[in-house]
């Protein structure tokens, strides 16, 4: 996937999020720390652009609710920022790569201390498969079929593939 | 990090590293509900040769947020007082299973001897007039929360320095952070050297005032006074204290501090105390998230950070 094709996936989530909840009333974003903030940034935008509607948007670092706390090496990468209450709200997770699913149910429990939303649905840009938990994403950018040895890397500029050795941590 | 017995273990990227976390578990203390599962299933006793309220609930504040289970050993009403040592006291606490115990006693260098004898995690909470390595962490915090970093800022610390493990940790501290520090003391409660000691001297608290950015006043306790090192309390104020007018000599931002409790009317005059610059209770308020932050890192990060 390159820049523009980035960009017309971001749009067509943006119209999707806008059709399954009729209209965009309830709706907050809430960006996964790191990757899903800007992606979370660039769906309300695109969201600005269809509705003419400012969406809230949060940011969620799940590193306190993870599962594998004690078994490798766990800090939070940001700070969580989510200034409004999720009660009653439709929240849409936002992440770049969905793998596993435990960031997501990390997030979900994470959720519940902020009050108690209406629904919680997941935007992902790529889900790459290899799921270890009943999650399933409801807005897809692109399904890349991967080895579970390699990483995904999303960017403004596109999405790259490569092996484990390349990551930074 | 595998234990926190002073601030020199922890080093500049130590410091840096406690206080970026700290920051995640300010944010998860002013949630509705102030509590995240980080630390499931561990246990925290506070092992306490001294009697303290205010750090012991600070630290069983931070493991409560952090859904950590805690025990409380104290002294007045322990096995201490049956004639136990403290090596057998850690065996038995250890025995029964935890992964870190907070410290204070007395005597410096009980939390380093506690850390020979355990495999738990032991934070130093307060040795002798040694180290307070937690209070020096969230002193750190509360200025930078103010003033964005410590670099080049003019640090007053005012008072008993002599018989001040607060003292000597953020002596360390704050110099570690580009601070440059100032003792501010009758020379009878200033340590008999000083050599090595990362700071200046002076005795006139009204010339140092106007060009201090942080003014942290240290806790008179009466004792001084029977000891014969203060000729009266009332002495030490109109020399020492920080005053209603000497208030006015503060910079609009400069701010002032205090490891509590404090008393009003010694070393601090009241209407001082409840001045907008006055950081006193944000640091009480800070002082739980850093101490989430400590244990995070020694028993949930699994990282290695630090000494």
């Amino acid at each position: 996937m390159d820049a523009e094709d980035l960009r017309r996936a971001v749009t067509r989530i943006a119209h999707e999020i806008v059709e399954h909840n009729q209209g965009l009333s309830a709706v907050v974003l809430i960006g996964l720390q790191t990757g899903g903030v800007p992606l979370a940034g660039r769906l309300a935008d695109a969201l600005r652009q269809i509705e003419g509607v400012d969406v809230p948007i949060g940011a969620l670092d799940v590193a306190f609710y993870r599962d594998d706390i004690g078994l490798r090496p766990v800090l939070p990468e940001a700070v969580t920022d989510i200034a409004f209450d999720l009660t009653g709200r439709a929240v849409v997770l936002v992440d770049d790569v969905l793998f596993t699913g435990r960031t997501v149910r990390a997030a979900l429990d994470a959720l519940n201390d902020y009050g108690r939303p209406h629904s919680v649905q997941l935007a992902v840009m790529i889900d790459r498969g290899h799921r270890e938990l009943p999650i399933r994403p409801d807005y897809v950018g692109k399904n890349l079929p991967t080895r579970r040895d390699e990483m995904v890397d999303v960017t403004a500029e596109g999405v790259d593939v490569g092996t484990m050795e390349k990551r930074g941590r | 990090m595998r234990h926190l017995l002073s601030i020199a273990d922890l080093g500049t990227d130590g410091i840096d590293e406690v206080l970026r976390l700290t920051e995640n578990f300010v944010e998860v203390s002013a949630r509705a509900i102030p509590r995240v599962p980080a630390l499931r299933g561990k246990t925290v006793v506070s092992l306490f040769y001294e009697d303290s309220t205010r750090t012991r609930l600070s630290f069983e504040t931070a493991a409560k947020r952090l859904n950590a289970d805690t025990m409380n050993f104290s002294v007045s009403s322990s096995s201490v007082n049956k004639g136990e040592s403290v090596r057998d006291t850690v065996t038995t606490i250890a025995a029964m299973g935890v992964d870190a115990i907070v410290v204070r006693h007395s005597s410096a260098g009980v939390p380093w001897q506690v850390a020979r004898w355990t495999d738990a995690a032991v934070i130093n909470a307060g040795d002798g007039w040694h180290e307070h390595p937690t209070q020096a962490l969230l002193d750190c915090y509360t200025i930078r929360e103010r003033r964005g970093s410590l670099a080049g800022l003019r640090i007053a610390i005012v008072g008993d320095v002599k018989h001040s493990r607060v003292a000597r940790s953020n002596v360390l501290a704050f110099s570690m952070l580009g601070a440059e520090v100032t003792l501010v003391a009758p020379p009878t409660l200033l340590p008999p050297s000083l050599a090595g000691w990362p700071v200046a001297v002076s005795h006139d608290l009204d010339g140092v005032l106007p060009k201090a950015d942080v003014v942290y006043l240290l806790r008179m306790q009466q004792e001084r006074q029977t000891e014969a090192l203060l000729p009266s309390l009332r002495e030490y104020t109109n020399l020492y204290g920080l005053t209603r007018d000497r208030g006015r000599l503060l910079g609009d931002d400069t701010l002032v501090m205090h490891p509590g409790p404090m008393n009003r009317g010694v070393e601090i005059a009241a209407e001082v105390a409840d001045l907008p610059s006055a950081v006193i209770t944000r640091q009480v308020a800070n002082g739980v998230a850093v101490r989430m932050a400590i244990l995070f890192l020694m028993l949930g990060s699994g990282g290695d950070l630090g000494g």
